[in-house]
């Protein structure tokens, strides 16, 4: 048996990570790997598409209901989906009380501790938003995940938040030996969106691992609960998971330690790509708007 | 005894803060060169000219109320301490709740000896350990549903406490509870006083802002929330703020103040109910003991309900006459009659305490480390006895504390704030003084260095000190510690004498 593959979804809210991430991981199931997913989400919808559900037994609703996790069993968390894919939810309080990263800390800790990484060949987590607290970092800290996949877009919030993770991973890259796996473009149809991807990369000192189309039938699918593979395994875009789920299982060990850059930088990146414009740019729009008025 | 304006240590206690400090790395020793000082006499009155009564005899200029540095021993405590420990926690018929894991309240446990009166555990509670013993599970999903829970709890097991404070623990501020809330619905429901306070012990860089964040609270969810229009004021009520009643302090001085003719209607918050808190607000003159902890709500009375406050001093004969005279002063001829006469009527109390005990005690020199403001009001009660202070300083103090300080100590006086383990050891062997009295982290290895030691901080279990009777007291615990036979028997009979 190969060592166990510890991966990582990072990216902006709302980029789609769970999606991508879901659909990878089916197409991993074909290449005969044994998955464990981890959701590390309050939210508890990184397994909706694997499990053709919605997973409502978190670790920590059910330590809440048993008094606390040293109460549980693994079996009462571990959920089997699609193809025998193991399913995890961390889960966490409603919003707005308590603290959710504490949440995470504890529920990856239970898992561990109880033969939830046994008898798999890779364990993904899939981490809601930002690296917003250390216990959001949990995955990265400690010998967790070794490689992590930022999910991105051409956009100018999720590159901003894809060079942050970039800083976090940096910040534990010597002491958990975390590294940096590639990024991950969702299609969003902006400007010389790829070009874009692979400046940021090359910049940050990773690559664009693949980029994945922007495509209604994944929504089709989602509607469903189910991931492309799942629901239409014949169609253009769960051909495409399939060449990310390839590349992502022939990148191992091939992470690198990260070059975040500063706010400063990227700017001017955006500005050389044009998505954002210098001032004397936008004084000439003006201008040319109001000649045109006038 | 009028204190000499110049010792001749000065220049000894520079060059030995200097030595102390030479331990310490570069950026260390700027920070704590700082808070280490000698005190500078200033120059005495001229003959025949009487002292302004507020001239300070010296000036101790050193800074403080700055963060301890990492990696020495500070004696410091936590907001949180500060707070439930100091001045709450004494509110006797209150439940104080401490609010988090269970070892903040655990560990702290009586540990302040506020002596008051009542049955514990049916209308007083001021010894018990009430906590909400946070599990991982409400740090995750939050901690406010236990807390609803808890007070719910405390109505059926007490139903007698008039109120409940919420002293939280670190973990509730960066959890992000919302106790307020839950104060308030508890509030609606039960009609009872409870009152959130937010004393993380991670706030500030002492125990300091522990009082000051409690000293709001008071003002923010007890004062004028009930009506008491049936409280009968008369012309002579005062509140005694900032005495916590160690040993029965509070009530030794109680015993003067009635007796100079005041109703003493308030005592914060040593033995107090929480009634005694509400009623405040109509007292004449707020007496404060400890400044540095409640001097906030006596300025918050003074601008709201125009009640003047002013600091006295009950530790030794000269500083009690001193006080009483003065407090006398604030009313009318009956009240300064009473005075002189109570003066007049401890007289021989006093020589004899003096006459049995300043023989044995004339002389002796004193190093003390304290906290909000025994570092200097004791200060006289030692040179009543004929001794002298060698070195004072602060845990928590802020500059006006050392500014105070000026008038209790002479010239030449060495001056410590957030002393560290280490420079204290130091001091007390560079100086070897007579008696060291501090707290019991550092009574152990004072004694073991042959220095005699008594605990400023509990009285070492004994006391009052406050008061004409304290005073008594003061003088023969005093004379227990220097002059112990233990201290003949310091060095092993099998050494041969140098």
């Amino acid at each position: 048996m190969a060592a166990l593959r510890q991966i990582a979804f990072y990216g902006k809210g709302g980029i789609g990570k769970s999606t991508t991430s879901q659909n990878t991981l089916a197409a991993l199931v074909d290449l005969d790997q044994r998955i464990l997913i981890v959701g590390c989400d309050p939210k508890a919808d990184s397994t909706r598409l694997i499990l053709n559900t919605k997973l409502q037994d978190t670790v920590l609703s059910l330590a809440a209901e048993a008094g606390s996790v040293e109460d549980l069993e693994i079996e009462d968390v571990l959920k089997i989906g699609y193809k025998g894919i193991k399913c995890a939810e961390s889960g966490g309080p409603e919003p707005g009380v308590g603290c959710a990263g504490r949440g995470v800390i504890t529920a990856i800790n239970f898992l561990e501790e109880n033969g939830a990484y046994d008898d798999v060949d890779y364990v993904s987590y899939d981490v809601l938003g930002d690296v917003v607290c250390g216990g959001f970092a949990m995955p990265i800290r400690e010998g967790k995940a070794q490689e992590i996949y930022i999910v991105m877009s051409g956009e100018m919030m999720a590159l901003y938040a894809a060079n942050n993770i970039a800083k976090g991973i940096l910040k534990y890259a010597h002491s958990g030996g975390v590294r940096l796996g590639g990024l991950i473009c969702n299609e969003r149809q902006t400007d010389r969106e790829e070009e874009l991807a692979v400046a940021l990369a090359t910049r940050i000192n990773t690559k664009l691992i693949h980029f994945v189309p922007r495509s209604n039938s994944v929504q089709h699918a989602e509607l469903r609960k189910m991931t492309c593979i799942q629901y239409s395994p014949d169609s253009k875009q769960s051909q495409e998971y399939r060449t990310l789920a390839q590349k992502i299982h022939d990148n191992s060990g091939k992470g690198t330690i990260p070059t975040p850059i500063s706010m400063e930088e990227l700017e001017d990146m955006l500005l050389e790509f044009g998505i954002m414009k210098t001032a004397e740019q936008e004084l000439a729009e003006l201008q040319a708007k109001e000649a045109a008025a006038a | 005894m009028p204190l000499d304006n110049n010792a001749g240590d000065g220049e000894f206690n520079k060059r030995l803060i200097a030595e102390v400090l030479e331990a310490y790395p570069d950026k260390s020793r700027k920070r704590r060169q700082k808070h280490l000082d000698v005190s500078r006499g200033v120059p005495e009155p001229e003959e025949g000219v009487s002292p302004a009564d507020d001239a300070a005899l010296s000036e101790c200029n050193v800074k403080s109320n700055i963060k301890s540095i990492p990696g020495v021993m500070t004696i410091r405590g936590c907001a949180y301490a500060g707070s439930k420990g100091v001045v709450w926690g004494p509110i006797k018929d209150m439940v104080h709740i401490s609010h988090g894991p269970v070892g903040c309240g655990h560990y702290s446990w009586s540990q302040r000896r506020n002596y008051y009166t009542g049955t514990t555990g049916v209308d007083t509670f001021v010894t018990m350990q009430v906590t909400s013993d946070f599990q991982e599970r409400d740090i995750v999903f939050g901690g406010d549903k236990k807390l609803e829970k808890l007070i719910d709890e405390i109505g059926g097991l007490f139903p007698l406490a008039k109120g409940i404070t919420i002293q939280s623990e670190c973990p509730i501020g960066l959890i992000g509870d919302d106790i307020e809330a839950v104060a308030r619905k508890k509030h609606k429901e039960t009609g009872k006083t409870i009152v959130p306070v937010r004393c993380e012990g991670f706030r500030g860089v002492s125990q300091s802002l522990g009082h000051h964040i409690a000293n709001d609270t008071v003002r923010d969810w007890v004062f004028d929330k009930k009506d008491h229009d049936g409280f009968e004021t008369t012309p002579y009520d005062v509140n005694v703020i900032g005495d916590y009643n160690i040993g029965g302090d509070a009530w030794a001085s109680r015993i003067l103040l009635e007796e100079i003719g005041l109703r003493v209607v308030g005592n914060w918050s040593g033995d107090a109910t929480l009634a005694e808190l509400e009623h405040a607000p109509k007292a004449k003159l707020n007496l404060i003991h400890c400044y540095r902890s409640m001097n906030y709500i006596c300025r918050h009375m003074e601008e709201k309900y125009n009640i003047p406050w002013m600091e006295y001093n009950f530790f030794g004969p000269s500083q009690i006459a001193t006080s009483l005279r003065a407090i006398a002063a604030r009313f009318d001829a009956t009240i300064q009659e009473n005075a002189e006469r109570a003066i007049e009527k401890y007289k021989p109390f006093v020589d004899a305490v003096l006459a049995r005990f300043k023989p044995r005690l004339e002389g002796k020199r004193v190093m003390l480390y304290v906290g909000g403001l025994r570092p200097r009001h004791v200060v006289n009660a030692y040179v009543d006895l004929g001794m002298e202070i060698a070195g004072t300083g602060y845990e928590f103090a802020h500059n006006d504390d050392y500014q105070r300080t000026g008038h209790y100590v002479k010239g030449g006086t060495l001056i410590y704030d957030d002393v560290t383990g280490y420079e204290l050891e130091k001091f007390i062997e560079g100086i070897r003084p007579d008696l060291v009295g501090s707290g019991i982290k550092e009574k152990y290895s004072t004694q073991k260095m042959g220095v005699p030691f008594r605990q400023m901080h509990s009285w070492d279990y004994s006391g009052p000190y406050h008061g004409y009777d304290g005073f008594a007291i003061f003088a023969r615990d005093m004379d227990l510690a220097i002059n112990n036979p233990v201290w003949g028997l310091f060095k092993a009979p099998w050494k041969k004498s140098a």
